[in-house]
């Protein structure tokens, strides 16, 4: 994109076309013949990672909006019918809300490498700005895509972001009734959202061949932070750099495919698996992580509009940083003070995430502010003070010579790493502390589940006795609407045939109608019917189990979950584990004592149970021993049962789980073998340039 | 973008009966999708909500400014918490009155904010009196 190209193709029909629209010559000065400097690190390849992932969430995104309904009564089961009935849909869904995830660790990274080497600086402040522009569109995509499976999680935050606008003086009621489209959050606000959703990426694509554009005119900047002044300082974008890229994306693959098949609800809240529920807010909402960190900061003002243009404020303060960092030398790597404040603001960012998502009380608020006045003191007082007192390391003559020396980056990291380290050690050792103490509740004891890890499959004795347990027991208060009986001789599932599913169904009564004469009628069910509900609706429910609705058993074991804390929600990554869900039901099937423990109090109608949040449960002990007979000797005990039923319910959540988990293991190898050629190919491509 | 006419239509007034609602209890009901709490307050949250010197109040309002006279017992209010919009939960929080989960804004007997990040009192729906036992909301 830097001037008129002299590229002539060969082939006499692209000649054809170039001398009427010069595209090739475009895309080969852009894309081929581009000089980029040869002294690029691995963080340069973020460029292309977020240019893959962007392309991803669109091809995702357009083919679940084929699927998706944005209505306020439909759109949350639409969701569920996508992961469960679309080919590969449970694919699609996750790849889609994963990609969010992993485009933000992308941009994450892209901004922070951005800053640690100066890349704002002249002559890129408009490249750099026009990423702040695309890193806000992100966030408001991002938000509204979060909005659209309409769960618990989704409506309230869609409520809380909204009434950040309320915020703004004399204006703000009206700003917010125009975003809502109504007088709360509801339907005509999920419309809305779905419409700004599909549209914004594109937008965002706009803004990135801006973006790209600035980046060829200005140059790209490099480790070292000097312009390339002859050819030796440069190699042509390809092969050089398209293969360091697609190298750099493979690997990235491999992280954002091991979130895909094997956590894919690690990066969301379990309360998104309950529907939205205009009269009842979660007990804690909390955003998505990746706007934690402002999220803390807009907690940490005890003034509603501070805290609003705080939070605004931390995030446009970005587009200002060309001239708030005023020093000559572009790159962390000679600028020894502003390496070490680099890697405090790093820790900073990171605490105030880890602070976003936790109770506003205590030590955590007081931590918030100490945190969020560090992170604008960064931007305020420590780069504008260390353009006037630091003294830079001399920079290299040219980038080859950089390169040829490459002995430079011998520096002391060490005290940058001990100050995180005590930074984080010190937060750490005090939360743990209080949120031992705010918690109270006993925590559900681990189990051994057949379809934990990554080849988990369920066990197909324990899904039959788990659906004769949710049959006999279970199903005379909890529905179970998502699932229909024909799912019963898919794969994956309890292993019936198509025939047993046919005859289990065939003992249900299902209503049907209305028939010619406008009356409903009920007949027997058919493989292609839901399980029919035990109430008919909420209300019916509530009535009947004084004043407690029961929850509808298809998604429970992901809706529920229990506080891991730190560290151990760093470790599940590694150890993949994500059966909160189930240990919780399991526990909570066995956790009735008929004992009440001193200083809890349970209400009239209600039992005590040591693992309910709060002890105090409506549900009566369902299950007792002997309760059910098993045909196949399994034992008659509670804890089998318990056992039983929730790996059943677990299917039911997820019956998708074994495909997902088997196509990861396909998906590891290819990645791992693809991502090993280009690393070879790489290397081979560059073993004369370094 | 602003509400159509379909949903303007819906927010209008409703009657509530009142008379169900025994002393110490309240409900909540909904007008233009948005929460109403209607508390049925005991004679010691009304003495509560009285004896506080407004003045000190982060937003200074009467208890008497907030009921309709004459029907003293009964607070109506939006349960929508004036701070980020979740919904306080009634009878929870050092006050008596209401506590709002989300971020900790605590309100009392008379919906008035006391502690926490909330800007201002909950804010008191358009109603009256149609007759002892029933309201109209709007």
């Amino acid at each position: 994109m830097s001037g008129p190209s002299d590229y002539q193709p060969s082939n006499p029909a692209l000649q054809w076309i170039e001398r009427r629209l010069p595209i090739f010559g475009l895309i080969h000065s852009s894309f081929v013949a581009y000089p980029t400097p040869r002294n690029l690190n691995y963080w340069w390849t973020f460029g292309a990672i977020l240019s893959f992932m962007l392309g991803m969430q669109i091809l995702t995104g357009v083919i679940l909006a084929m699927h998706y309904t944005p209505n306020a009564d439909l759109a949350f089961k639409s969701v569920e019918l996508i992961v469960r009935d679309v080919n590969y849909g449970w694919l699609l869904r996750n790849m889609h809300a994963v990609g969010a995830s992993m485009f933000f660790v992308a941009v994450y990274v892209h901004m922070f490498r951005g800053l640690y080497y100066g890349s704002y600086k002249e002559p890129r402040e408009v490249l750099w700005i026009l990423g702040v522009i695309i890193y806000l569109l992100m966030m408001a995509t991002g938000f509204m895509g979060y909005v659209l499976p309409w769960g618990q999680m989704s409506f309230w935050g869609a409520t809380v972001i909204t009434n950040l606008f309320s915020a703004v003086p004399y204006v703000g009621e009206s700003i917010v009734t125009l975003l809502w489209g109504g007088y709360a959050v509801g339907n005509p606000t999920l419309n809305r959202f779905f419409s700004l959703h599909y549209l914004l990426p594109f937008v965002i694509a706009g803004v990135v061949v801006l973006h790209v554009w600035a980046l060829h005119v200005a140059g790209q900047n490099n480790p070292d932070g000097v312009e390339p002044k002859t050819e030796k300082d440069t190699v042509p974008f390809t092969p050089h750099a398209t293969i360091k890229d697609m190298f750099g994306v493979a690997c990235f693959m491999l992280l954002y495919a091991w979130f895909i098949f094997y956590m894919p609800n690690y990066l969301g809240d379990a309360d998104n698996y309950i529907p939205a529920n205009p009269g009842v807010t979660p007990p804690h909402i909390v955003p998505e992580w990746y706007y934690l960190p402002f999220y803390a900061i807009l907690r940490s003002i005890p003034d509603k509009l501070a805290g609003v243009v705080a939070m605004f404020g931390a995030i446009i303060i970005l587009c200002f940083l060309p001239w708030l960092d005023s020093a000559k030398t572009r790159s962390s790597k000679y600028r020894p003070l502003a390496k070490q404040f680099f890697w405090i603001f790093v820790a900073v960012c990171i605490l105030l995430g880890y602070l976003g998502a936790q109770p506003p009380e205590g030590i955590y608020v007081i931590a918030g502010r100490i945190l969020t006045f560090c992170y604008f003191a960064y931007f305020l007082i420590v780069l504008p003070l260390l353009a006037r007192i630091e003294k830079p390391r001399p920079v290299p003559n040219s980038i080859s010579d950089a390169v040829l020396a490459k002995t430079g980056s011998r520096s002391t990291p060490m005290v940058s790493t001990a100050i995180v380290l005590a930074l984080a050690a010190s937060l750490f050792a005090s939360s743990v502390d209080t949120a031992k103490a705010a918690e109270g509740g006993d925590k559900p004891p681990g189990n051994k589940w057949s379809f934990a890890g990554p080849f988990g499959t369920f066990d197909r004795g324990a899904l039959q006795r788990g659906l004769k347990v949710y049959k006999e027991v279970c199903a005379s208060c909890h529905g179970l609407s998502y699932v229909a009986f024909r799912n019963l001789a898919e794969p994956g599932g309890p292993g019936y045939s198509v025939a047993q599913a046919a005859a289990f169904a065939s003992e249900y009564k299902v209503k049907d109608g209305p028939n010619d004469a406008g009356d409903m009628f009920e007949r027997a069910g058919r493989p292609a019917d839901y399980f029919p509900s035990p109430f008919p609706n909420e209300q019916a429910a509530r009535a009947a189990n004084g004043g407690a609705a029961p929850p509808d058993l298809s998604l429970i074991t992901k809706a529920r979950s229990y506080k891991r804390g730190f560290p151990w929600f760093i470790f599940d990554v590694f150890t993949q584990y994500q059966e909160q869900g189930p240990d919780y039901v399991a526990a909570v099937l066995q956790g009735y004592e008929e004992k009440v423990p001193e200083g809890v109090t349970i209400p009239e109608g209600s039992y005590y149970n040591k693992y309910f949040p709060g002890h105090a449960i409506k549900m009566p002990k369902p299950i007792s021993d002997g309760q059910v007979t098993y045909d196949d000797g399994a034992p008659a005990t509670v804890a089998q049962y318990a056992k039983d039923v929730t790996t059943f319910l677990m299917w039911t959540a997820e019956p998708h789980m074994e495909a997902r988990k088997r196509l990861g293991f396909q998906v590891f190898v290819f990645l791992i073998i693809f991502a090993g050629l280009m690393y070879f190919t790489k290397k081979k491509v560059w073993a004369a340039s370094h | 973008m602003n509400p159509d006419a379909s949903t303007i239509a819906a927010g209008a007034p409703i009657e509530v009966d009142l008379s169900p609602i025994a002393e110490g209890q309240d409900i909540k009901v909904f007008w233009r999708g948005k929460p109403i709490y209607i508390s049925h307050r005991t004679k010691k949250q009304i003495d509560e909500a009285r004896a506080v010197n407004v003045a000190s109040l982060p937003d200074p309002q009467s208890d008497e400014a907030r009921v309709k006279s004459g029907h003293e017992q009964w607070l109506v209010v939006i349960g929508i918490c004036t701070h980020l919009g979740c919904i306080p939960i009634a009878h929870e929080g050092s006050y008596d009155g209401f506590f709002c989960p989300c971020h900790g804004s605590v309100y009392d007997t008379s919906g008035r904010i006391r502690q926490g990040p909330a800007p201002s009192n909950l804010p008191v729906p358009p109603y009256q009196f149609v007759s002892d036992t029933k309201i109209q909301i709007g």
